[in-house]
């Protein structure tokens, strides 16, 4: 089992047509996930073409569901035209909208959110880089990837992994497969300040998984996310948890490539967030190089096996 | 995107919010000019420059201050003939200061009384907050520290937009009546129009004053941008001042490089934001100092690599270069054909190491082995940051 998402979760592609859109969608067809439909505007009626794939091209987000039964949108629409595409999501009713682009105005986001209230609908980013339930193949293959990941470094597992960061969340995963431990869900929940789902939705998803054993949690300076997800977890979290936190050798008041890395005050430091993350009982991993051997000590120190 | 007081006034005074009479000038003939269109009797003369603590700066020439108030207009060309050029240090350009480009005067106004008043994301509720205290013209952070009773917020729906109940409460809460109430709500509302029109990250008033005459001004003017919606501001793009910034980030900002230079000597090439904070991270973990911050993004091209490598040894302080690369999705072989041909390009002298993991790094680090350079492989993280401190060291 995973979150959210299973190796058999029908995805729609938003975007499918422009250069970065097709190109992880022809990854992700490559990779066994079940890409269904791609939108654009104006497009309907044309496939998308990759090897023996031929995926049908509708003109909304609604009749690409409609026809195909697809629950599920990777948004790679520009920034001008995003905030659109996931209330388009909304409006058709899918479960989830996977908003990958980069660059999304903060007032638009502040809008989108404030619309997606109490909607159906679950926003995961943007400014992420996605989701991936690695599948039972070689190189977990025949998962569902959705959006940028690479796929290979994954393996089918009990570990979930929720982060802001897209790189650093390659970096956690890599290093767990390298020691032969496997992922349920890898989530990326992006680096804007405003986003869809948080570190805390997804900790309490993992939480409730009966097949994820043990969680990473990566964050950055900037907000209180982190803060807020690790007092749950001190007060509702049995599985063993890793931390940490990207910044401490940041400048106070400079944007640190996403939007939301920035340190506002003393609270959203990275020192700041390390001490609630070691008060909350949370295995801080002291460099990046050492978040799978967190965790590997966080579940050694419950007697929780990983793999 | 920051803009200076100036503009930030100006720009003030087209949403209707009150500021008091002022010019700016680049030279001392501008400011004779400037100080001609502003009524005779104190006047205050005011540093531009993006960082603030300006009023307890101090110039490297010994001249202290960067906001001075002056009895006469006269006074107030001698003062700015001091600034002008000058470079002003505070508590935040750091010890290299910044030069004063422009300098603005405005009439010196009456003070009744001090506020403060600033709206911005709360990224909790992902709502704007207006923030208001009775306690303007000194550091907000100490108030909110010391007296939090005395900062005052106000969350405002975006679906409906700041609601006059919500003026109201912050004007009681300011303790304001009569003329004082009717002229700070509507600026209240003025200043949150501007605030969500033009995409603003922030708009800070330290301090809001009330006047004997019942005016209420905004006397200091703080202002920034989301710089994701800049595609849509094209008036605001052109208030951007180049001066203000570090040439190595316009630089890199052309080559699509995000870079940001810190003082340490050990320059970092990352792919990705947070692995690129993280880097830098662990550099000081193992004992070194930072030079930079720089992400090359997912899908850095040969010519970006080469690129960042010259910003990066524009940076005189640098003494060695760690290249951290997880390639996802991008091809570490590329990348590494990148650094050898950056490498050889720019004549690299200093000690570099190499991490290189992901997408077909065994390819990637055999086309580094093959080239000859005297560089150094790391395989983890750690080992390639503990590696650059000691060749540093």
């Amino acid at each position: 089992m995973s979150i959210l998402i299973t190796p058999t979760t029908k995805i729609l592609i938003q975007g499918i047509t422009g250069e970065f859109g097709a190109r992880h969608t022809r990854l992700s067809l490559d990779y066994g996930t079940q890409v269904v439909a791609g939108v654009t505007p104006g497009k309907g009626g044309q496939f998308f073409e990759h090897g023996a794939h031929k995926v049908p091209i509708y003109n909304s987000v609604a009749d690409a569901a409609k026809a195909t039964g697809a629950t599920v949108s990777a948004i790679f629409v520009p920034p001008p035209f995003a905030a659109d595409a996931i209330l388009e999501c909304a409006d058709a009713g899918l479960d989830l909208a996977v908003a990958i682009t980069e660059g999304i105005p903060i007032k638009d986001m502040v809008r989108v959110k404030r619309v997606m209230q109490g909607k159906k609908t679950r926003l995961v980013g943007p400014n992420c880089p996605g989701m991936v339930c690695p599948g039972p193949g070689k190189d977990s293959q025949g998962g569902c990837r959705i959006g940028i990941a690479p796929g290979y470094i994954n393996k089918q597992g009990h570990v979930g992994v929720v982060s802001r960061s897209g790189t650093l969340t390659y970096e956690a995963v890599f290093q767990l497969t390298s020691l032969g431990i496997g992922q349920s869900t890898t989530v990326g929940i992006g680096g804007d300040p405003v986003n869809g789902t948080s570190h805390l939705d997804v900790i309490k998803l993992f939480n409730a998984d009966p097949d994820t054993h043990g969680i990473i949690l990566i964050g950055e300076i900037g907000g209180n996310a982190e803060v807020e997800a690790a007092r749950w977890i001190k007060a509702n979290c049995k599985k063993p948890v890793a931390g940490f936190i990207a910044g401490a050798t940041a400048p106070a008041g400079r944007r640190m490539g996403h939007a939301g890395a920035i340190v506002g005050g003393t609270e959203d430091t990275a020192a700041a967030k390390i001490a609630v993350f070691k008060e909350c009982g949370i295995e801080v991993a002291i460099t990046p190089s050492d978040m799978a051997d967190a965790l590997l000590r966080a579940a050694k120190a419950r007697g929780v096996t990983l793999s | 995107m920051n803009i200076h007081e100036y503009q930030a006034k100006t720009l003030f005074e087209q949403y209707g919010v009150p500021v008091p009479k002022g010019t700016a000038a680049t030279t001392p003939g501008e400011c004779i000019a400037a100080l001609a269109q502003l009524p005779e009797g104190p006047t205050m003369v005011k540093a531009q420059i993006h960082a603030g603590g300006r009023g307890k700066g101090t110039f490297t020439d010994g001249f202290k201050g960067g906001v001075k108030y002056c009895k006469t207009k006269a006074e107030a060309l001698e003062i700015a003939g001091k600034m002008l050029g000058n470079t002003l240090v505070t508590l935040q350009t750091g010890p290299a200061g910044r030069k004063v480009q422009t300098v603005y005067f405005t009439g010196a106004s009456a003070i009744k009384k001090e506020y403060y008043l600033a709206i911005l994301l709360d990224r909790t509720t992902s709502h704007p907050v207006i923030v208001a205290s009775t306690e303007g013209g000194v550091e907000i952070e100490k108030v909110a520290h010391a007296t939090p009773e005395k900062i005052h917020k106000v969350f405002v729906d975006p679906a409906c937009g700041l609601a006059d109940f919500q003026v109201r409460e912050l004007i009681f809460k300011l303790g304001l009546t009569g003329a004082e109430a009717k002229n700070a709500a509507k600026l209240i509302r003025n200043l949150y129009t501007c605030y969500w029109d033009t995409d603003a990250a922030m708009v800070e008033i330290n301090p809001l004053i009330t006047t004997p005459a019942g005016e209420v001004l905004a006397l200091d003017a703080k202002v920034s941008f989301d710089d994701n919606a800049l595609f849509r501001h094209p008036e605001i793009v052109a208030l951007r001042d180049l001066n203000e910034e570090d040439p190595k980030e316009i630089e890199a900002s052309k080559h699509a490089l995000n870079y940001i230079a810190l003082d340490g000597n050990i320059a970092c090439l990352v792919n990705g934001a947070g692995l690129a904070m993280s880097t830098m991270d662990i550099i000081k973990h193992f004992g070194g100092t930072p030079a930079n911050f720089l992400d090359v993004g997912g899908g850095a091209t040969r010519e970006q690599v080469v690129a960042a490598f010259k910003i990066i040894l524009g940076d005189a302080n640098v003494k060695g270069i760690l290249v951290n690369i997880f390639g996802g999705i991008m091809d570490c072989n590329v990348i590494a054909q990148g650094i050898v041909e950056a490498v050889k390009e720019v004549g690299l002298k200093l000690p570099l190491v190499v991490r290189l993991e992901g997408n077909n790094a065994v390819a990637g680090k055999a086309t580094l082995a093959a080239s000859g350079l005297a560089l150094v492989s790391g395989d983890t993280m750690a080992d390639a940051a503990r590696k650059i401190v000691k060749l540093v060291a």
